[in-house]
């Protein structure tokens, strides 16, 4: 890419779903993508094509990772950084499995292209952790909001994300506003549990 | 202190304490691995990334049945990054297959991205057979030779005499039972084929280090994988370990290495490097998991007050490709009426066969049948709790008064007699209505074959050692939980190891069986351990080790707490040698630790649209005994997540195949609907565990509680509507189809 600054704002991105379209054709595989470039919102179209290294930043951290224009961002957490808590469920990201935080915005990396990060903060359910966990995950112990546990990564991302765009969210928001992922276990009843216990304490 | 060095400790005898003595057991803890699962810190078999390691994916048959003609890889081998191409044995040019989904060709390469991309540049060609997979439709079956007579039994109180037909003798005396019943009902149930939808699919990494195989493998058979492999492999078990610490979901279907397992391994050898290959969504959905469908044509008559006298029955569905369908053993279900006549048919269609699912067969009997009993109530004009509780003089299993118990308790937490109405007559809101529902269930889970090794350290450290593993069930909790019970300590005082085929043989997590296994194995190795440090201990202070206690963290005499020494002092005493002890216990043996033979009751409260014909559940109850529960917590998570799963198999779930390509339409997770977290409503789990139910010991509830719910739905809609929706899931379609067929639309 010429010019990375052109392609930074809301309004950029790969379309994965124009990309697939192409995928497979041939290794040297090609993205085209618009995005809004000057004031006058005038459409101009990139290529991109072959391996390049490219810096993300993840939980606070710069790296340099390796992606094709294919790759997504859940390839590279999970290949690449050893970041294994989002998890590879449903390729159309209809499971929520691989939820992380994009500009502080749940998004699902499966259906996130790596290429399309650069410039933005990437937060992963390993930043919950640590010797000091995020209340979510805490209170996902504390509430048995868990069981075989390849849901809870992700739905622990998608828990804080919701309660910081809605902080001291009702019961009734709860059950209403969190309906992007699946567990199969069924630990339903303890993931509301988890998030109204969050919500009522505040954090 | 030689003790133990020419010593063994003695073997048993073996108890639980007391309601009132037990300081951990039957108290809540919270599972210990929680934190690692809730923050990504756990590692499953999808996470496992090991050096230079072949990311493997593979080519799924696009056809529900045909013949291979032709293989060209030429076009993958030329994929940058692809690095190895493996055609399966059974899928040979020449081979016929006969279910979409199965392997046929693994493309190994250096990333995910490379393996797709050469998948898709295989060039197969197929010779399309004729597919055949409407398993709900029995007259088609028959017209394909899809059908074949499946089991069956009769029973009837008066025999035939020695001079009579007996097949004659048999008609005319069921037709003398329905003339002589005071309500003889007829109906039609059924329920759809699901699938198991692992989220973290079927799938292993290997590596081979020399002559030796590591197998990370997402298993509910750790112990009982190894020799899978060895078999496959040409090589024996000791050369084979097989670890999984960590694993999303098998509810059944992950007992066995499985072929792409074995083909990981062959091909790791042949390129020297570890190799990992998972399924992808749509192969997991098609081919690593269903349960068997089930539809019925039933006939029965009952007494004047609703005992059900004789009962007549067919039923059929498909187990795959291999027939089968739901046992003919277990209908009717539960209530087995003095009088009846059972006929099945199994139906071979082209779909992968069936592996277990729960408690196999259970569900779909209890859906199948519980249905008919309240359609009784309904045609009686009689309220369904008091059909049910006159019909638990017929209760197969002996368990007729804990039945009876159980549905006093769900009744009240539902508030039965203040939501009851007569079927359909209930007041609408709108165009909602809302009914209640029941239905009961049983369950073995007997304890599994399980040994453990307790070793404990001169400085006072506990660790334990079984090839169990951990499903999110709460195992590694439990185990923990009753280490700490006997040697007086806390939970995070021990560790517990599990999840490798390297430490003593625990039997595979199925059939709820594991949680009577790990409870037997530890509790046996942990007191006969403790006698060992007890009688160091009584040397040591001068007093007998009979009168002596492990008790926060320290061994005393039971008279006189003071006289006594932390645990720490005591396990010094041990010497140099850490004290090491294997117990183990043999499934069937009978013990005073665990059990077999459960109950369970279910009640649903749900509210229904009759103008877009959505469910909802707005209440769920379900009261489930189990013997004595060692973790309340867990013991009830797994209440709740069954109770969900069958929220997801009465309302939203089922595998959709296209009659004329035999194609799973719906194998992908947008379109393969479960539940989420606003379909659930008010969930209520309650543990029924009277002294009599403490007393008989631990007994397994993984599967009991995924039985009911379906039945109870079902039940419950019947109720809102006074029109039986006939077969699971209970769709908004199905739902405005029942309602139009009944002219009610």
């Amino acid at each position: 890419m010429s010019d990375a600054k052109k392609n930074r704002g809301p309004g950029s991105g790969f379309d994965r779903r124009a990309f697939l379209k192409g995928s497979g054709a041939a290794a040297a595989a090609t993205v085209v993508h618009a995005s809004a470039a000057g004031a006058q919102g005038a459409v101009a179209t990139q290529v991109e094509s072959g391996w390049k290294k490219i810096q993300l930043s993840v939980n606070g951290k710069a790296v340099t990772v390796n992606v094709e224009p294919r790759t997504t961002l859940l390839e590279v957490l999970r290949y690449q950084l050893d970041l294994t808590g989002a998890k590879p469920v449903s390729l159309d990201g209809s499971s929520g499995a691989s939820t992380v935080m994009i500009n502080g915005k749940p998004k699902v990396a499966s259906t996130t292209l790596a290429i399309s990060c650069r410039k933005k903060e990437i937060e992963t359910v390993e930043s919950l952790g640590g010797e000091n966990p995020d209340a979510v995950p805490q209170a996902f112990v504390d509430n048995d909001a868990l069981q075989c546990g390849f849901c809870t990564a992700g739905f622990v991302v998608a828990v804080r994300a919701f309660l910081n765009k809605n902080p001291g969210a009702s019961e009734e928001e709860i059950r209403a506003g969190l309906n992007g992922n699946i567990c199969r276990c069924g630990t339903y009843v303890g993931i509301i549990d988890a998030a109204i216990s969050v919500a009522k304490g505040g954090k | 202190m030689a003790y133990l060095q020419d010593e063994k400790p003695a073997e048993g005898p073996y108890h639980w304490p007391s309601r009132e003595e037990a300081r951990v057991i039957g108290k809540d803890h919270h599972r210990l691995e929680g934190i690692q699962k809730a923050t990504g810190a756990a590692k499953y078999t999808y996470d496992i990334n090991l050096k230079n390691q072949l990311v493997a994916r593979a080519l799924g048959c696009p056809h529900a049945h045909c013949k291979i003609v032709s293989i060209d890889s030429t076009a993958t081998e030329k994929v940058p990054g692809v690095v190895h191409v493996h055609v399966l044995e059974h899928a040979q040019p020449g081979s016929e297959i006969s279910w979409q989904g199965e392997l046929l060709v693994i493309v190994s390469a250096e990333t995910e991205g490379a393996a797709a991309e050469g998948v898709d540049a295989l060039e197969l060609k197929y010779e399309q057979m004729d597919v055949f997979t409407s398993d709900e439709d029995l007259e088609a079956a028959q017209n394909a030779g899809r059908a074949k007579k499946g089991g069956g039994k009769v029973v009837t109180v008066n025999e035939p005499g020695d001079d009579d037909d007996e097949d004659e003798f048999i008609e005319k005396e069921i037709a003398r039972l329905f003339d002589e019943s005071k309500t003889v009902v007829e109906g039609f149930y059924g329920i759809d084929a699901i699938t198991h939808c692992c989220l973290e699919p079927h799938g292993s990494t290997v590596e081979w280090q020399g002559d030796k195989l590591n197998v990370y493998l997402s298993t509910q058979n750790v112990s009982g994988t190894d020799d899978g492999f060895a078999n496959s492999l040409g090589v024996t078990a000791d050369n084979v370990d097989v670890t999984c610490n960590y694993i999303g979901g098998g509810f059944g279907s992950k007992f066995a290495p499985d072929y792409w397992g074995v083909a990981a391994a062959r091909i790791s050898k042949e390129t020297g490097r570890p190799v990992k290959l998972m399924l992808s969504r749509d192969q997991e959905l098609k081919i690593a998991g269903n349960r068997p469908s089930g539809y019925i044509n039933v006939k029965l008559g009952a007494d004047e007050n609703g005992v059900v006298q004789v009962w007549d029955s067919h039923h059929w569905g498909t187990s795959g490709i291999s027939g089968g369908g739901v046992s003919h053993t277990v209908v009717p279900y539960v209530l087995v009426p003095k009088n009846y006549r059972r006929a099945s048919t199994s139906i071979s269609t082209n779909m992968v066969r069936a592996r277990a699912w729960r408690a196999p067969n259970h569900p779909q009997a209890c859906a199948i049948t519980q249905t008919a009993i309240d359609d009784l109530a309904a045609a009686m004009g009689k309220d369904s709790y008091d059909v049910f509780m006159a019909n638990l003089v017929n209760a197969s299993n002996g368990k007729a008064e804990v039945y009876a118990e159980e549905m006093k308790v769900g009744a009240e937490l539902i508030q039965w007699k203040k939501n009851w109405h007569a079927h359909g007559k209930g007041k609408s809101k709108g165009s909602v209505v809302e009914g209640l529902g029941m239905a009961l269930h049983t369950w073995g889970g007997v304890a599994n074959t399980s040994d453990c090794l307790v070793k404990i350290y001169p400085d006072g450290g506990v660790e334990s050692f079984c090839g169990t593993q951990e499903l999110g069930t709460g195992t590694l909790t439990v185990c923990a939980m009753v280490l700490a019970e006997t040697f007086g300590l806390q939970t995070s005082d021990v560790k517990v190891n599990v999840g490798s085929s390297t430490y003593p043989f625990s039997g595979a997590s199925g059939g709820s069986t594991t949680v009577g296994a790990v409870s037997e194995s530890h509790r046996r190795a942990s007191q006969d351990a403790l006698r060992g440090i007890l009688a160091l201990a009584a040397k040591q202070l001068g007093v007998e080790a009979d009168a002596l206690e492990a008790t926060a963290g320290r061994i005393q005499a039971k008279a006189d707490p003071k006289k006594g020494m932390s645990w720490k002092e005591a396990c010094k005493l041990l010497g140099l040698k850490p004290l090491e002890v294997t117990r183990g216990h043999k499934r069937g043996n009978a013990s005073t630790l665990s059990n077999s033979g459960v109950g369970g009751v279910q009640m649903a409260h749900v509210a229904v649209d009759t103008d877009t014909g959505v469910v909802k559940i707005k209440k769920f109850v379900a009261v489930q005994d189990q013997g004595l529960v060692i973790n309340p917590r867990t013991c009830s998570s797994q209440i709740y997540g069954a109770v969900t799963m069958g929220i997801a198999a009465s309302l939203y779930e089922h595998r959709i195949t296209d009659p004329k390509s035999g194609a799973f339409v719906n194998a992908e997770l947008a379109d393969y609907q479960l539940a989420r977290l606003g379909d659930v409503g008010e969930i209520i789990v309650e543990l029924y565990e009277p002294e009599s139910e403490r007393q008989r010991g631990v007994i397994g509830n993984g599967e009991p509680p995924a039985i009911s719910p379906v039945a109870a739905i079902s039940n419950a809609i019947a109720n809102a509507l006074g029109v039986r929706v006939p077969v699971a899931p209970f769709t908004p379609k199905r739902v405005l189809e029942a309602l139009n067929a009944a002219g009610r639309a």
